[in-house]
């Protein structure tokens, strides 16, 4: 755990309405690292992860206390504007989400959104984002056809580059593979080894094996709370806790 | 799947255990092969060892397969590592008490001078930590472990003492090198017995703390432990 630090979370909680999701979590997040969040169905993993980006401003019903310092900064400080926000921490969701557009501007939206106009930039930067995301050797002669008639694996790569293109500083994924084949599922995990030279990654999985491949640090959580973090080769190998072990080897949850 | 793979488990520890007797056997019938000169005992450990033998490929091939259909994690990926050593050390256990029963065969046939030492403290003490390793493993049981571990200077010690005594021996018995030669060989499989059961036992802290303690590699929280 050398690296920098990037993201601080503080003593948070979460409600939904009367129900307590999040209960005091504190857990750091360090750059170019990779962190698995673990834990049954319910346990809080995705409405943490959700709080990092501030997604969760979404509930109506939802409430949040405890802070979350980005580069030290918190994010739920009244000065912060969520969109800007949204640009450094980007996400990217169970099922892949492409825009019915094509390939091409699937990439390029956000950075039009964003207000780049110039087209030679557009299209490196695409180029570039297509290519981080492992799609554009698979791509490159189709740019222009609709992003849906692309496989299921292509397009949760292509939703990975439409995250990358706005150049984020960390990357949120949600489930990133669990629609997806066992050879889609390969290609994304090397994504992510290979991302982590880049970004700062806190990936969501309900399947363990995947945590155990690709992450450097696993989160394990319970009933709104976090167990255990520690290194993934200890918590693989050796938790201190027994719950964590009744987890990972199967024996609840 | 998961109550599939934790009977999968059981069925491991159970077949483990039974090796385990299995050779523990084999060892109390080679020292007594030791004390009575019992040359026909001794034939039969020999003869018996192809059953051990197939018995630990048996289990190997459950380990490996358990490993690949499950990608166990944690205390179980930790308890089949384990039991795949361990299966290893008892196969060997087995082959030193074949290794002591040739000896006895080979001892059998000649004449003999009166014992120059007398084998039965050392084969108890080693027969007496590879009951207590296969105990602990039985019950997981740290302390019993870590006090077989540290039983082993006890017959490093009485290998040493039987090799000053061999060596001294020779001189006054020059026509009996070859017996003598076989007693020193003799304690060097009891030394091994004792090595081998200090490596199940090793085994079984690895499996219950996570810890390697290999190679005098004993943690402070271990040595706290045992104190």
């Amino acid at each position: 755990m050398n690296s920098e630090l990037k993201i601080s979370v503080r003593n948070l909680d979460f409600f939904y309405g009367q129900s307590h999701a999040l209960h005091q979590i504190s857990l750091d997040f360090h750059e170019h690292q990779v962190t698995a969040l673990i834990g049954p169905s319910g346990c809080g993993k995705s409405t943490l992860l959700r709080c990092l980006n501030r997604m969760n401003d979404l509930i109506s019903y939802g409430r949040v206390h405890g802070e979350v310092l980005l580069d030290g900064k918190n994010i739920y400080d009244p000065d912060i504007d969520v969109v800007t926000l949204r640009r450094r921490i980007g996400m990217v969701f169970q099922k892949p989400n492409p825009f019915p557009k094509s390939i091409f501007e699937n990439v390029a939206y956000g950075l039009r959104v964003n207000g780049l106009r110039d087209k030679t930039l557009l299209a490196d930067q695409v180029e570039k984002s297509l290519k981080q995301a492992a799609l554009w050797e698979e791509v490159n002669n189709r740019l222009h056809e609709s992003a849906l008639g692309l496989s299921g694996g292509q397009q949760q790569r292509l939703c990975i580059a439409r995250a990358l293109a706005i150049e984020p500083e960390v990357l949120l994924m949600d489930e990133p593979a669990s629609a997806l084949d066992p050879i889609a599922t390969q290609k994304i995990e090397e994504l992510i080894h290979a991302l982590k030279e880049i970004y700062t990654i806190i990936i969501v999985t309900h399947n363990m094996q995947q945590a155990a491949r690709v992450s450097d640090v696993t989160a394990f959580f319970y009933l709104g709370k976090l167990v255990e973090v520690d290194q993934t080769k200890v918590i693989f190998t050796r938790p201190r806790l027994q719950q964590t072990s009744d987890y990972i080897t199967g024996r609840f949850g | 799947m998961r109550v599939h793979f934790h009977k999968e488990l059981d069925s491991l520890k159970k077949r483990i255990l039974s090796l385990g007797a299995m050779v523990e056997d084999r060892v109390r019938m080679a020292i007594k092969a030791i004390e009575t000169e019992d040359s026909s005992l001794a034939e039969k450990i020999i003869e018996a060892d192809s059953e051990v033998d197939e018995t630990e490929v048996e289990i190997e091939e459950e380990c490996l397969k358990t490993l690949a259909l499950h990608q166990p994690v944690a205390v179980d990926l930790r308890f089949i590592t384990a039991v795949i050593k361990i299966n290893n050390d008892l196969e060997r256990i087995g082959d030193e008490a074949v290794n002591i029963a040739q000896r006895v065969v080979v001892m059998a046939k000649r004449d003999n001078i009166d014992p120059v030492f007398d084998y039965s403290y050392m084969a108890e003490k080693a027969e007496h930590m590879l009951r207590k390793s296969l105990d602990a493993l039985v019950n997981l049981d740290l302390d019993l472990a870590l006090k077989v571990c540290l039983m082993d200077d006890e017959v490093d010690a009485m290998r040493d003492e039987v090799y000053d005594i061999v060596k001294n021996s020779l001189f006054d018995n020059r026509d009996y090198f070859g017996y003598l030669i076989n007693l020193l060989l003799i304690s060097r499989h009891l030394e091994r017995i004792a090595d081998y059961a200090t490596n199940i036992a090793e085994e079984v802290i690895y499996m219950v703390e996570g810890e390697i303690v290999r190679h005098g590699k004993l943690t402070p929280h271990l040595k706290d432990h045992h104190t």
